[in-house]
């Protein structure tokens, strides 16, 4: 995201600069920096949460079937998940040009 | 009920915090600071004062203390001085910056080197550009009321910043003064509980601090500054309710037998008692001096002074604090800067005296008075005089 | 004392991972940042009643580029050296106006967080005097071993052999030639009633340690490991995998001390040589082999005065608590 958001007059600066929203790096979507992405083999999966709780850019949540699935919003693509996976469920794939 | 005591003037302005009903007290020990945070310890030892005190290891930590301590909403107080102020420099800044009331008194002593614990005002000229509110306290009674009058000024809404209440290091700070002290139920009427308007709070999360990348750090500069600009009015404002309330006034700037006056000096601080006894003297041989003095140094009170020295062909001003390789004192500097573009204006000599304790005389007074009227006739060296220096 | 503290105590287990997150996504760590992942599990064991307190570094600057704020908790930074007397100011300000009525009774964790430059240098004269003072907050020490937020210089935390941009190794250097300053052992000689080292391997034993630093009353020190990829030149891929290895090794011992009785997370019996660990890092790639072995050494002598430690302060040692990610091998 750019810094364009920055661009506001002091008159309408927060007192002492303070950031009211909580989290609203959320709008920074840090996906942009991926050049791989993980691939969930559901057959594999065991559901343990591992790649949900190693994940250092929160990426992971867990869907109605009780799958943890990435979000490319915010993954980076680091491939912890992937490393760390005890049953070899997710394997990187490189992003397409 | 007010009473009149006679009191060493840092136990007064530890009464003024205990009478203010501070939340939280972070202080280190520096002479000649000492008495005031002995004595706060002791009101709260003894549950005169309901405050958490924070006997920190440095200054540093007692300024990043009540940085925290104010960030949680909470009426937070310390002292320092000298060395102890040098060491706080860094954090000094970020307090204005949070808008956070923080009210401290500064009592002024030497810097090193060579490390001299008596008093002038190198400490404080060293923190010109802090961003706080910044005055100037004469005497005992002086010392109380503006410490009153900081937390007021500090925690207005319009304001949001932190005070400095300056007072002499021994000449003021350790003299005992007969004065009247104010009592809490008094003090309520003046300065309310203070409301914060943001503050750390679970229930409504917020970041304080964040970096202030190139596209925001003008614009977060510029509102403090403004913030610091406005608050003339609401140190005028609560400085007139302090004497409707309670008979005492105070102006940003005063004068002293500045009727028909051509030369003026100008200080501050509690030298300025022995100015005004220097001025009697002076006018009583038929000189025609006055005395201006600041009251209030941040934010400067350009119309008050540009009122006060209106008419003057001659402006000696006194420093307590050098400016090595300079063009003159840092408060020289200051008044020249800001006459510079006026229509009419004396002409300014700077004069340091008083360093590190050094006694200033009133025959000091009649010396910097003589060479200022030389000066104006016939032109000055291009920068400061150091008076009472040894020649040789 | 520490008994009554925790008889709230609730163990998180693997099955009951907390779901809420105290940092947000969209934060501007590196790729694969192992010390932003052990802050998030650290902010998710502490919960929403949290005021962090950070220190300048890497978590403060990718966390809260203004205008966006990656904090879900109220959160104040002030400078590099002073997280401990910040967060001393806070307690004290709560804690007052409490007393006084103009707050409600409400129990709220106070966390301070700085790197291992902001704990065992520049700020470790604020953190002593907050551990001294025994103000009721937990200390978290996130320790990724250098200055990386500045560009990977050496700290007092470097360990010995590593190489970084101000400890270079080179034709008449090993690399950093001091042995890691022991920032646990200075927290615990200030007995205060909980010090704790963790790792984000071991995210089940961090967040229990979290959870009792945070229940126990007064100071409690945290000393996290926090692998950088940047920093110690590993594969991105391989934060976690480092951090199981430094434990594995021995390097990185699991351990809490209660009150002064020391209680190993992890009792690793058949330790990887030291060697294997530094194979991935390339901060470690110039060591010659008589390095490795005298570091290997120091390790094992640095195992065995803890192991004495947890002997001299257990009647009867208590079974370790601590489960990895992945089985042991």
């Amino acid at each position: 995201m750019s810094t364009s958001s920055a661009i506001i007059g002091w008159k309408n600066l927060s007192l002492g600069c303070a950031i009211l929203e909580p989290g609203s790096s959320r709008k920074l979507k840090t996906g942009d920096w991926r050049s791989q992405y993980p691939v969930l083999d559901k057959e594999k999966c065991i559901k343990c949460a591992i790649c949900y709780i190693d994940c250092p850019d929160l990426a992971y949540s867990q869907n109605e079937e009780g799958y943890f699935i990435a979000d490319m919003t915010y993954c980076k693509g680091c491939g912890i998940c992937a490393n760390e996976c005890p049953k070899d469920a997710i394997t990187m794939k490189m992003e397409e040009e | 009920m007010a009473k009149r005591v006679g009191m060493e003037v840092s136990l007064g302005v530890s009464e003024a915090v205990k009478v203010a009903d501070v939340d939280v007290i972070a202080a280190y020990p520096i002479t000649p600071q000492t008495h005031i945070v002995e004595h706060l310890a002791e009101l709260v030892a003894n549950g005169e004062l309901d405050a958490e005190f924070i006997p920190v290891e440095s200054e540093h930590s007692a300024m990043s203390s009540c940085v925290g301590s104010s960030a949680t909403g909470a009426r937070t107080y310390t002292a320092s001085s000298s060395q102890g102020l040098a060491l706080m420099h860094e954090i000094l800044y970020i307090v204005p910056a949070l808008r956070l009331p923080v009210v401290m008194t500064v009592v002024n002593r030497a810097l090193s080197g060579p490390i001299n614990i008596w008093n002038d005002h190198s400490d404080i000229m060293s923190e010109r550009d802090i961003g706080w509110v910044q005055t100037f306290a004469e005497n005992g009674q002086e010392a109380f009321d503006l410490s009153v009058h900081a937390f007021r000024v500090a925690e207005d809404h319009s304001v949001l910043l932190p005070v400095i209440v300056n007072l002499d290091g021994f000449t003021l700070s350790h003299v005992v003064e007969p004065f009247e002290i104010l009592d809490r139920a008094e003090v309520a009427k003046y300065l309310p509980p203070y409301k914060p308007v943001q503050r750390l709070d679970p229930e409504h999360p917020m970041t304080m601090g964040a970096v202030g990348i190139p596209e925001v750090y003008t614009e977060a500069k510029k509102q403090y500054e403004d913030a610091l600009v406005r608050s003339k009015s609401v140190v005028i404002q609560a400085w007139k309710e302090f004497g409707d309330l309670f008979g005492r006034y105070y102006h940003p700037v005063e004068t002293y037998k500045t009727e028909g006056a051509e030369t003026l000096l100008l200080t501050m601080g509690s030298v300025s008692e022995t100015a005004m006894t220097a001025i009697d003297k002076m006018r009583e041989a038929g000189k025609k001096v006055g005395l201006v003095r600041f009251r209030l140094w941040r934010p400067f009170p350009f119309e008050e002074f540009f009122e006060a020295v209106k008419g003057v062909k001659t402006l000696a001003v006194m420093d307590r604090a050098m400016s090595p390789g300079g063009p003159c004192g840092p408060v020289a500097a200051e008044v020249r800067a800001a006459l510079y573009d006026q229509p009419t204006r004396p002409k300014v000599f700077s004069f340091v005296a008083g360093l590190g304790g050094r006694d200033v005389q009133v025959s000091d007074f009649e010396e910097i008075v003589s060479r200022a009227e030389k000066y104006a006739e016939k032109g000055a060296p291009a920068t400061y005089d150091l008076i009472g220096v040894r020649e040789i | 004392m520490i008994e009554q503290d925790l008889k709230d105590f609730q163990k998180i287990t693997q099955k009951s991972l907390p779901t809420f997150e105290g940092l947000a996504q969209g934060h501007r760590a590196c790729q694969g940042c192992g010390e932003v992942l052990a802050l998030r599990q650290v902010m998710k064991a502490l919960g929403p009643d949290t005021i962090a307190v950070s220190a300048t570094g890497c978590m403060e600057i990718i966390t809260s580029s203004f205008p966006q704020s990656a904090w879900n908790i109220p959160w104040l930074h002030v400078a590099f050296e002073n997280v401990a007397a910040v967060a001393s100011g806070v307690e004290a300000g709560l804690k007052a106006q409490v007393r006084k009525g103009k707050l409600p009774e409400k129990k709220i964790c106070i966390v301070a967080t700085a790197g291992d430059g902001g704990t065992a240098d520049i700020g470790l004269q604020a953190l002593s005097g907050a551990l001294e003072r025994g103000h009721n907050f937990v200390y978290v020490c996130l320790d990724n071993e250098a200055y990386m937020n500045t560009g990977i210089q050496r700290s007092s935390a470097t360990p010995y052999g590593a190489s970084t941009t101000t400890s270079p190794s080179g034709k008449h250097s090993i690399g950093q030639n001091t042995w890691k300053k022991d920032m646990p052992a200075i927290a615990i000689a200030h007995r205060i009633p909980y010090v704790a080292t963790a790792n984000p391997a071991y995210h089940v034993d961090l967040m229990n340690k979290v959870q009792k630093a945070k229940l126990i009353n007064g100071p409690a020190y945290l000393h996290i490991y926090s692998s950088c990829p940047t920093g110690w030149r590993h594969d991105i891929d391989k934060a976690v995998e480092i951090s199981r290895m430094a434990v594995e090794s021995r390097v990185f011992p699991l351990y809490e001390v209660l009150d002064g009785r020391y209680v190993l997370s992890r009792n690793v019996k058949k330790p990887i040589p030291v060697a294997d660990y530094f194979k991935p890092q390339r901060r470690f790639r110039h060591l010659r082999p008589d390095d490795i072995a005298h570091i290997q050494s120091r390790v094992d002598a640095d195992w065995e005065a803890l192991q004495q430690k947890v002997a001299a302060t257990n009647p009867a040692p208590p079974e370790p608590e601590a489960g990895s990610n992945k089985k042991e091998e």
